[in-house]
């Protein structure tokens, strides 16, 4: 992984001028200069340059952040303050060890085998609420909970992970393109469902979709949490795991998988290059295939839900931004409508929400809040971690609107046995 | 160094949460748009009035500087605590009191963030017009003691003329009232007057009396494109002239065009020389009419192109040209100096015509771009900082811009201020008796030197270490 040397230039092309301050979901939430980008970069280089130790204010203020890339968006520099932050974090880690916190999840999201057990043990989400993984569990980390209430709503746990079920699939048509699944931990354990609309809407498309057991996470949880070494073993299993396969895309349908695969891994050797670049979101994928075109030939039904969407940051941050609206504006059983700051971060963001779960809360009850007044009954989006925050979010304020991935409306509106 | 006990009465004046003297707080209160730092011993969070009052009281008596600090965005420096001290962070004050809609005044402290009070009036058909390009972030108490403007000044005004009240505490911790409610007030000196854009060295603003106009109806965009400078800034005249004051008359030099096309892929006549962003605003039938009339006026000065927007999309396609010009700067150089000169408005054709002497003189790249209307120009000297020769001449351009700036009968800054950028100039422009004038009334309020020393004046200096424990 890149070190915070590596990020000399960028230090000086954040020229203060604070423009991040109008985007940074955690600044307008604590009103902190600490929570900002243009505060986290100062830090940095101050740790660079010698002048901080790794103590606790400097530990504190880069925790606070969602990893969103809402300020590079519209920094005057572009100014690719997530990857600071995030080198930042591997270097306190190099040099107070990683937290608690940071060893569960190397530890954890190194070994797939122990993720496929506690997934097969029962009831994952009430054992994370009910506080019996421990504390460094990586799972606490990726969907995170500590000392969190039982009125954090989780999705149904799933027993059968996506990647152990038997996926029945049609055969392709000899001219399509050869795609893989990266289907990442939400899915795999917590929206196996996402995992079957994939392959259901790409079979009727005349696409089979190669699956393969042999990928694990992609290492986002990880770098969140500063575990570089962790980044690198797992993008090293999933680099073998995948490059057996013959393939033309790996497609993914969570947000965070696509910027990890896309924009993470290319950084950690030419080995990768390909790989990131054959990487496509499926949305993005499906208007290449011509869904849209597909589905507006569809007799659009009387009865139509108001559904809006929710840009996940992973998506946004590569302008993917266009296909998943084409996409639902196209469904036959939708009306679409724009909802405010839709492309606001939700306050999740990896190991963010474990340490600041109130910050994180304030956030996505701003979105909420949008989604309420939108007046849609389902705000759709494309990353289970998403719809986990924003299905809380809704609850909590007891807005009667429920969050869904894209791929569920859009295998409903097909003519899908 | 500040003593234990001291660090014990500000917690209890702000609660302890809002006192920090942990390096990595200092850090982050440390540096502004000028990318300079300097490091403070303390940083403060005051809740109200009352508590700025007693932390002002403490520092007096102690003789410890104070640098009250909203958003930190200034260009030169002003929130900067050049002689360490205290930081006094004035966000937590962030509150809009009132607004009332039927004397057209509103009341807020001094944290409301600029933009957001901007929406909040013009939810109610109301209108609060200084625009600062940092508006979505800066604070409105930065903006009072800056004086800040905007494009929309040409028109509306700066924010001292929508100020008509203040609550203030001064360096010796006294709360006092200036101006009222009340459009017209003419009982004493106009103290409000004084504090703004006095960059925070006369007093702390705690509260502020903000006049509001009604919202104009509609507005229409227009870029004319022009063969030479002249064009452009005859065309302002012409417009004036014809007695037709737009909200906004924004220019962008030739150099500007270039860099635009170079590196965010503008497509503009390869002849154009400047070009013009011209803003009408009010009553949406009279919109079409002045577009016309500005046109017609224009169109004998050498206009290449121009190109009216109809719709809200087309208005925001030409002000994103605007907004691209900042970031693509950057590719012709890693450092900007970004001064902000007026001169009258007649003599701009003069003041570019001598700035791009001075860029051939000393051999860099000068970008002008700015708000016509005014005379205000934004010239931006490329430069690399790390580079010891480019950073000398640099240097003497800078005063040779101010001095040609100056004999135009302009001023160095229109927006951003003195602080500590432009305090070794200061006496280019003023003379040794208006100066002399100035450290008086300092003096008078701020016996001890201690609020937001070492600004604008070129000897100003720090405190002289008082009882520290
Ligand atoms: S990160 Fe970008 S937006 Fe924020 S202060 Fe730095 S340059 Fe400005
Ligand atoms: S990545 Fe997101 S949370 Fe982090 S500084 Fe940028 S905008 Fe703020």
């Amino acid at each position: 992984m890149k070190d915070l040397k590596q990020y000399r230039e960028w230090f000086q092309a954040c020229v203060k001028c604070g423009a991040c301050r109008a985007t940074c979901p955690v600044f307008k939430a604590e009103n902190q200069e600490g929570g900002v980008a243009r505060g986290k970069i100062a830090l940095a280089q101050a740790m660079m340059d010698g002048q901080l130790f790794a103590e606790d204010g400097l530990i504190h203020d880069l925790s606070q952040c969602l990893l969103c890339g809402s300020c590079t968006h519209l920094c005057p520099n572009q100014v690719p303050t997530p990857d600071i932050v995030a080198a930042a974090r591997m270097e306190v880690a190099q040099k107070n060890g990683l937290s608690g916190l940071g060893r569960g999840v190397a530890a954890l999201l190194t070994h797939k085998k122990a993720m496929d057990w506690m997934s097969k043990s029962g009831d994952l989400a009430s054992r994370l609420l009910c506080r019996q993984i421990p504390e460094t569990s990586g799972l606490r980390l990726r969907f995170p909970l500590p000392g969190i209430p039982r009125t954090r709503t989780f999705p149904k746990p799933s027993f059968k992970p996506f990647l152990k079920r038997e996926i029945r699939q049609t055969p392709s048509r000899s001219t399509s393109p050869k795609v893989l699944f990266f289907t990442g931990c939400g899915i795999n354990y917590l929206y196996p469902e996402i995992g079957e609309y994939l392959v259901r809407i790409l079979n009727f498309m005349g696409i089979h979709v190669t699956l393969t057991d042999e990928q694990v996470c992609c290492g986002l949880p990880a770098l969140s949490a500063g575990a570089g070494e962790a980044v690198e073993t797992l993008a090293g299993k999933n680099l073998k795991a995948l490059k057996i396969h013959a393939f033309d895309y790996v497609l993914t349908a969570c947000a965070s998988c696509h910027g990890t695969l896309a924009g993470i891994y290319p950084a950690l050797g030419p080995d990768y290059q390909p790989f990131a670049q054959k990487t496509r979101d499926i949305m993005d994928f499906l208007m290449d295939m011509d869904l849209a075109g597909r589905l507006s030939s569809i007799p659009r039904s009387e009865a139509r839900v108001k559904v809006t969407y929710h840009d996940p940051c992973h998506l946004r941050n590569y302008g993917l931004t266009r296909a998943p609206r084409q996409i639902l504006s196209a469904l036959p059983q939708v009306d679409y409508v724009e909802m405010a700051d839709a492309a606001t971060c939700c306050g999740l963001g990896g190991t963010f929400s474990v340490h600041h779960y109130e910050t994180s809360q304030k956030i996505g009850t701003q979105k909420a809040k949008h989604v309420a007044q939108s007046g849609a009954k389902i705000v759709a989006t494309a990353c289970p971690g998403c719809i986990i925050q924003l299905q809380d979010s809704l609850n909590r304020k007891n807005i009667p609107a429920r969050a869904a991935h894209l791929l569920e409306l859009a295998c409903q509106a097909l003519p899908i046995k | 160094m500040i003593s234990k006990r001291m660090i014990q009465e500000f917690k209890e004046i702000c609660g302890s949460e809002f006192v920090s003297s942990d390096k990595a707080n200092r850090i982050l209160h440390s540096y502004d748009a000028t990318r300079k730092q300097f490091l403070p011993d303390i940083v403060v969070h005051p809740a109200d009035a009352r508590a700025v009052s007693r932390i002002m009281t403490l520092a007096h008596h102690h003789r410890i500087p104070v640098y009250p600090r909203g958003s930190g965005t200034g260009f030169t420096g002003g929130a900067l605590p050049v002689c360490g001290g205290i930081v006094m962070g004035m966000s937590r004050m962030n509150r809009i009191l009132d607004i009332d809609q039927e004397n057209l005044v509103a009341v807020v402290e001094p944290g409301v963030v600029t933009g957001d009070f901007q929406k909040a009036v013009e939810a109610l058909g109301l209108f609060y017009p200084p625009d600062p390009a940092s508006l979505k972030v800066s604070s409105l108490g930065g903006n009072v003691a800056e004086c800040a403007g905007g494009p929309r000044c040409v028109k509306y005004g700066v924010t001292k003329d929508y100020v008509i009240g203040l609550e203030v505490v001064t360096p010796t911790g006294d709360r006092i009232e200036t101006g009222g409610t009340t459009m017209k007030g003419v009982v004493g000196y106009d103290l409000t007057k004084l504090f703004c854009g006095s960059e925070g060295t006369l007093a702390v603003i705690t509260k502020i009396i903000l006049k509001l106009l009604p919202k104009p109806q509609a507005k229409k965009t227009m870029l004319v494109v022009f063969d030479a400078i002249d064009g452009a800034a005859k065309a302002v005249s012409a417009i004036i002239r014809e007695k037709i004051i737009p909200a906004t008359l924004e220019f962008m030099d030739g150099r500007t065009l270039d860099c635009l096309r170079q590196t965010a892929g503008l497509s503009m006549p390869q002849a154009a020389r400047a070009a013009l962003i011209i803003e009408v605003d009010g009553d949406r039938e009279f919109l079409d009419k002045q577009t016309q009339r500005i046109l017609t006026v224009i169109e004998s000065l050498g206009v290449l192109e121009n190109r009216v927007a109809n719709t809200f999309e087309e208005s925001e396609e030409i002000w994103k040209i605007r907004r691209a010009v900042s970031p693509s700067l950057r590719k012709l150089g890693p450092d900007k100096y970004n001064e902000d000169i007026c001169v009258p408005r007649a003599r701009l054709p003069e003041m570019i015509r001598r700035i791009e002497k001075i860029a051939d003189l000393y051999n860099l790249p000068i970008v002008n771009f700015g708000h016509a209307g005014d005379g205000n120009i934004h010239v931006n000297i490329i430069a690399d900082k790390s580079d010891a020769e480019q950073k000398i001449k640099a240097a003497h351009a800078i005063e040779a811009l101010f001095r040609a700036t100056i004999e135009l009968g302009g001023t160095m800054s229109g927006e951003h201020g003195v602080g500590i950028m432009k305090a070794p100039y200061l006496s280019l422009e003023l003379s040794t008796e208006s100066i002399r004038y100035m450290k008086i009334l300092k003096k008078a309020l701020d016996p001890h030197n201690i609020l937001n020393p070492g600004k604008i004046f070129p000897d100003a200096a720090c405190p002289p270490p008082g009882e520290m424990e």
